[in-house]
């Protein structure tokens, strides 16, 4: 089909550019382990609380420099809601719920992941700056959907 | 290309009017919803007797993103297709008219159990959110109806094929019918949740059901979902503008294409919504990003078509330099106007959805505020000023009156006061959802989190710009009030366009449905198959509904 | 694509490309303004790793 001659070149520039966002992507996912949370891990939703590691939500120590945070998100809060974390700690983000969907959002970090019935939702984050973390939901999940929220300290070790 | 008609059958326009006044009515309710909305998340103000803030969001998203849509869109393309390919048939419109009241039926039954307070589970619905079963019976009607009038509007083409053997069919009429067909084949997936799901569960028949599923299952519909309200509005840059200007259609081919690859990579896209969610395996959400990055391609033509036709006619009135076309555009004419500010609010829109969409880096930001200024730069500008734009001369055309002078002066203005008021809101919501300010929410300040208190500036923007949206829907409703009832009576132009005289004949291929609807099922079946499968196979205990409002 | 500089050919209307050099430069300014955005929030990601 006939087409302009910057008409081609506006569709190689623009589909260049497409493909190396792919690219970028692609390789960051595949090669540099950034995917999304993606967990495939299921859980009865109403046995929460009975299942490990949810039956002890909290921080667990599991390496040198490394830990689990186990959440459970209800509506409307997440067990627990106080959480300190020794800064450069490489932290695994575990959460699931015992009701309907809800999000999990640390403020200002790449920790941004839905919470399914069903499902655990986990993410591995390094803590490496001091300082205070909002957690929030971010999926509508009720009448006190806005009131949601937990708090995570960084301190030094 | 001028087939049928110069002017739209009365009948038909009956028809058409009749989807847009209740698409206006929507856009009304709808806006003061949404005023009410801005003017809570600011912190300054209080909802009165106990009316919830998600009752509120629930109207806002079902008034605006799928009332004043699907009725604007279809009654557009009623008369579309009238003017364009002959007078509707008595047969057609009928059914036309059925699909009308059952849409306005179930519009009706689903606001009366929102506002009731049964169904405060916003317009996405997400199940184990359970709201009355009539809540998801009046959608089952919306979308029923209007798949009946996508069969008649389809049996129209038809018909005009039939007596027009081997020609190239009107090109409005063509665009009519991808969009038709592309929102037949991606609401099988909320049909498919919302009946064999949603309904049964609501009303008690099951006890349990499959989150992750019917989430699937609403997101295959949800994107597409966006690309048909968008169509329409690429419908009147491609046919309409360029008569509007005076100027000629770049290519019709090219317009065609792009509507085809549309349809074709618009569907098995929908992971990019679900791309920070568990149960789905990394890759197949990467395979689906890839597919909705060629999505952007047709758009990218679209930018070029859209400039080159401004440039030609810019040069045949005897512009120079690189950008003296510019000055030739009728910048005082709204029907022209309003639709190109859409056009240049499609540029942030187009960057933020490429962001979005872009598998790790939706972290950032997934349901933060950012994607409500997202959609509200996409369908609240773009589209809904290139809707404005055509009601300027779709409404007087169907009702037998003229715009006057007066009137298209405040629909200049009405379209500077959206303008402001969205960079307004939309910037504020983007850069507040950078910082991480979710969407969806109350006022909030987190037990008084230094990170939440941070957001309320950029709340009190969004207030203003809501404040100056408000105003906007005002006016656009005193513009529209009066074209439709008050403006002198008289002949108002339905513009088409023709094609440049160099662009090249129309080749048949774009009609060979089987062909296109083909490849978008095997698109489809590619991405989806295996991880349906999966989910299936590997489902976790159901859920059963909760009532959390 | 074949040059199209000769106006006798069979399709008469086939003339001289029309002067776009103005879309030419909306469009990569367009282009340009989705990198930009695109990059910016790439870095924020890459930062809050």
């Amino acid at each position: 089909m006939h087409m302009h001659k910057y008409e081609k070149i506006w569709l190689f520039f623009g589909i260049g550019s497409l493909f190396v966002f792919l690219a970028v992507l692609g390789v960051g996912a595949f090669a540099q382990g950034t995917q999304p949370p993606s967990c495939l891990t299921t859980i009865d939703p109403e046995k929460v609380d009975q299942t490990p590691p949810f039956d002890k939500p909290g921080l667990v120590k599991t390496g040198e420099n490394e830990y689990q945070l186990n959440i459970v998100a209800s509506a409307f809060a997440y067990t627990p809601n106080q959480v300190e974390i020794p800064k450069g700690a490489k932290v695994t983000i575990n959460v699931a719920t015992k009701d309907v969907i809800h999000g999990f959002e640390m403020a200002g970090t790449n920790v941004n992941m839905m919470v399914e019935p069903g499902y655990v939702s986990s993410y591995t984050q390094t803590f490496d700056k001091v300082g205070e973390y909002v957690i929030l939901c971010n999926e509508y999940c009720g009448a006190g959907h806005h009131l949601m929220t937990a708090k995570v300290k960084v301190v030094e070790q | 290309m001028m087939n049928g008609t110069w002017k739209v059958d009365a009948r038909d326009g009956k028809l058409a009017m009749a989807h847009i006044y209740v698409a206006f009515v929507a856009l009304a309710l709808g806006g003061l919803a949404g005023l009410l909305q801005v003017l809570v998340r600011s912190g300054k103000f209080e909802l009165p007797a106990g009316i919830s803030y998600y009752t509120i969001l629930t109207t806002h998203g079902v008034l605006l993103g799928l009332v004043l849509t699907t009725f604007f869109i279809i009654g557009f393309q009623f008369a579309a297709v009238s003017r364009t390919a002959g007078t509707l048939s008595d047969r057609v419109r009928f059914w036309g008219w059925i699909g009308f009241w059952l849409m306005t039926i179930g519009t009706a039954i689903t606001a009366f159990y929102i506002l009731i307070g049964e169904a405060s589970v916003l317009y996405t619905f997400y199940a184990p959110l359970q709201a009355h079963a009539g809540f998801y019976i009046g959608l089952t009607l919306v979308v029923v109806g209007s798949w009946i009038s996508g069969f008649a509007m389809f049996a129209h083409y038809a018909k005009w094929k039939k007596a027009h053997p081997g020609q190239v069919s009107p090109l409005l009429t063509f665009m009519s019918v991808v969009n038709m067909v592309l929102w037949l084949v991606c609401s099988l997936g909320v049909a498919a949740t919302v009946l064999f799901q949603l309904i049964p569960w609501s009303l008690g028949y099951v006890d349990r059901i499959n989150v992750l599923v019917s989430r699937t299952l609403f997101w295959y519909f949800g994107h597409p979902l966006v690309y048909f309200w968008l169509l329409p509005a690429y419908m009147i840059w491609y046919a309409i503008i360029p008569k509007i200007i005076g100027g000629k259609m770049f290519s019709d081919s090219l317009a065609r294409m792009s509507f085809i690859l549309f349809l074709i990579f618009s569907i098995p896209v929908g992971f990019h919504h679900q791309l920070v969610e568990p149960g789905i395996d990394p890759a197949w959400k990467y395979l689906q990003v890839v597919l909705t990055f060629m999505v952007v391609i047709p758009s990218l033509m679209t930018a070029f078509s859209m400039f080159a036709t401004f440039e030609m006619y810019g040069r045949s009135k005897g512009a120079t330099g690189l950008f003296g076309w510019l000055r030739k555009l009728p910048w005082g004419d709204a029907r022209f106007f309003a639709p190109f500010i859409g056009m240049l609010f499609f540029i942030p829109a187009g960057a933020g959805g490429l962001v979005n969409a872009s598998h790790q880096l939706n972290q950032v930001v997934h349901n933060t505020i950012w994607v409500t200024g997202h959609f509200h730069l996409t369908l609240a500008t773009t589209v809904v000023l290139t809707f404005f734009g055509g009601a300027y001369w779709l409404i007087p055309h169907l009702t037998g009156r003229v715009m006057t002078k007066a009137m298209n002066r405040l629909a200049i203005i009405q379209t500077i006061v959206w303008s402001i008021g969205m960079i307004f809101m939309s910037s504020a919501m983007h850069f507040a959802g950078l910082l991480g300010a979710p969407r969806r929410s109350a006022f909030s300040t987190y037990g008084d989190a230094p990170q939440a208190l941070e957001w309320i500036p950029y709340q009190i923007a969004q207030a203003v710009g809501g404040t100056i949206l408000f105003i906007g829907i005002i006016l656009v409703l005193i513009i529209v009030t009066n074209l439709a009832f008050f403006a002198p009576k008289g002949e108002t132009e339905f513009p088409v366009a023709e094609v440049a005289e160099q662009a090249e004949r129309t080749p048949l291929v774009f009609e060979n449905w089987k062909l296109w609807i083909g490849i978008a099922v095997v698109l489809i079946l590619i991405a989806y198959t295996v991880p349906f499968i999966d989910m299936i196979q590997n489902a976790p205990p159901g859920s059963k509904g909760f009532k959390l409002w | 694509m074949k040059t199209q500089l000769n106006t006798s050919t069979p399709k008469a209307k086939v003339e001289k490309e029309p002067a776009l050099k103005g879309t030419l430069a909306s469009v990569l300014f367009l282009g340009f303004f989705l990198i930009f955005t695109w990059v910016s929030v790439y870095f924020l990601f890459l930062n809050r790793l």
